[in-house]
């Protein structure tokens, strides 16, 4: 019983095996990812492990304070940014174990080809509430 | 007697009487998934109906209801063939004398066939009589999820016989993760897991049932010392002992007591052991950590969990001195969750507090919750400033 992120990257993982842009797959290998990512969601809700997922887009903007009645101060986005999130899933599993596994069929995801992308995953615990019990 | 309050009476009552119901209907001869249900059903239809009018024999209602609406769920489909088949293949389970129907349900929902979470969700939700959406609210996950989480959970067990009896040691580790890993939600999971935990020694005559039981009272009463106003942790020994719940501790020593006459020792009896000689000590610094040794020895024996050892070099780091607990600990795999904390805090005793400071920063960033996290940042933070000055 606990939580994982399962983190997919643009940038700032290591390159995947099969490492062809998704602009450059055919519309069915497409498809296929897409319905292999959905199957995917389905089946853990399934197996009751499935919490959330979501994609982002890319670019996004940097924000940060500026000062008492000031506007936030607004920038980039920056090309240059070593580590770039694409999306994630929240997984609710018994065991580590387990979440190594789950991420390991979803990094089996096809690509070109119709092979898989084996492209890398982070596997992020949650941080729990502290448990009762500690002596 | 306001609404509300005749309404979490109702709630009380009713979650009482869920397990027995249910264990009415798996005896008439209901499977067990489909009783399950219904059982729910006619507990959402009390909620409705009963603030009107509520019935004067309440178990007698729910049976009939729940009764009633496992017919209609049979009767609607193709489940009615299932059953039908069911009933051919096998004889009825009839009546088995002697055996409790609560006690088989308990068993039931923790079987060895289910994975932790499974167990925990059916527990709550068959024997607890709450709903899946609050049960899912209180795990911070979907309703969606959490409702296949219980169905994949009743069919694993489907096949699994209604009156054989089961290992009371699996139920208690289920009632075990209730309370000690619960998030926070409108369920109170710690109270619910002792409302289940009393509700298993009345059907059960076990030394380790009260042990359990024990345990939890004894932890349950320091409940409202543990968190500071911010929300922060605040360790036992820094703990305003005035705050603790002095009835729940009473009626925890005194079950242990009666338990450890019995000469059955076990895990969950030497844990309610430490907390109550914890709960004995007026001051941190009265606390009888020779005799708490002791009990981690026995502890030991009895289930040889590397965190009872390094709970066990924390007391002897009190006993005799941060030396004999930094000795203890080197004996230690240093992988073990909270090791470089305990580390930390003996090295700290020991006066060398460079050495301390660098290891409570290094165990908060090892800490698996952000409750333990900010406390040991705010160790090294107070030994860091300390220092600078």
């Amino acid at each position: 019983m606990a939580k994982y992120l399962l983190l997919k990257h643009y940038r700032g993982a290591p390159a995947a095996v099969n490492d062809v842009p998704m602009d450059q797959w055919t519309q069915a290998e497409i498809s296929a990812h897409v319905q292999y990512m959905q199957d995917f969601a389905d089946r853990l809700e399934g197996t009751g492990e499935f919490v959330d997922g979501q994609a982002l887009a890319p670019e996004g903007t940097w924000v940060r304070y500026d000062g008492e009645g000031r506007p936030p101060v607004t920038d980039g986005p920056f090309a240059e940014t070593k580590d770039l999130i694409a999306g994630w899933m929240v997984i609710d599993v018994d065991s580590h174990e387990r979440a190594v596994e789950l991420a390991g069929e979803l990094s089996a995801a096809p690509g070109a080809g119709g092979k898989p992308i084996h492209e890398w995953l982070e596997v992020r615990p949650f941080l729990t509430a502290p448990p009762t019990i500690t002596e | 007697m306001t609404s509300q309050v005749t309404s979490e009476l109702n709630e009380a009552l009713l979650r009482s009487l869920t397990p027995s119901v249910l264990g009415i209907l798996v005896r008439r001869g209901a499977d067990f998934a489909a009783a399950e249900d219904a059982v729910q059903e006619a507990l959402i239809e009390a909620v409705r109906v009963w603030p009107a009018g509520p019935p004067r024999d309440a178990k007698g209602w729910l049976v009939t209801v729940a009764w009633r609406k496992f017919l209609d769920a049979t009767r609607a489909d193709a489940a009615r063939r299932r059953r039908e088949d069911l009933v051919d293949e096998e004889p009825a389970p009839g009546p088995a004398p002697g055996a409790d129907d609560t006690l088989q349900l308990y068993f039931l929902c923790a079987h060895p066939s289910l994975t932790p979470s499974s167990a925990v969700a059916l527990t709550l939700r068959a024997v607890g009589g709450l709903t899946t959406r609050q049960i899912a609210q209180a795990y911070l996950v979907p309703e969606a999820t959490m409702a296949q989480r219980i169905s994949r959970a009743k069919r694993t067990v489907s096949d699994v016989r209604f009156d054989r009896p089961g290992d009371v040691a699996t139920v208690l580790r289920v009632l075990y993760l209730v309370f000690n890993e619960g998030y926070s939600g409108d369920v109170d999971l710690a109270a619910e897991a002792i409302r289940l935990t009393r509700q298993l020694a009345a059907a059960i005559d076990h030394p380790e049932v009260a042990g359990l039981l024990a345990l939890m009272l004894l932890h349950h009463a320091r409940r409202a010392a543990r968190t500071a106003p911010d929300g922060g942790l605040v360790p036992l020994a820094e703990q305003d002992r005035a705050r603790w719940d002095t009835g729940l501790i009473a009626e925890g020593v005194r079950i242990l007591q009666a338990a450890l006459a019995r000469d059955r020792l076990g895990e969950f009896q030497a844990q309610a052991a430490v907390a109550a000689l914890h709960a004995d000590a007026p001051t941190a610094e009265e606390t009888d950590w020779v005799q708490i040794v002791e009990w981690y020895d026995e502890l030991t024996r009895l289930t040889d969990n590397p965190v009872v050892r390094l709970n066990r070099a924390v007391a002897v780091g009190e006993a005799d001195g941060p030396r004999a607990g930094l000795a203890a600990l080197a004996a230690l795999d240093d992988s073990l969750p909270r090791y470089t904390a305990v580390a930390a805090h003996l090295h700290e005793r020991d006066g060398d507090l460079a050495t301390a400071a660098r290891l409570y920063t290094e165990a908060a960033h090892k800490a698996p919750n952000l409750a333990e996290r900010d406390h040991l940042t705010r160790q090294a933070a107070r030994l860091n400033t300390h220092r600078s000055r």
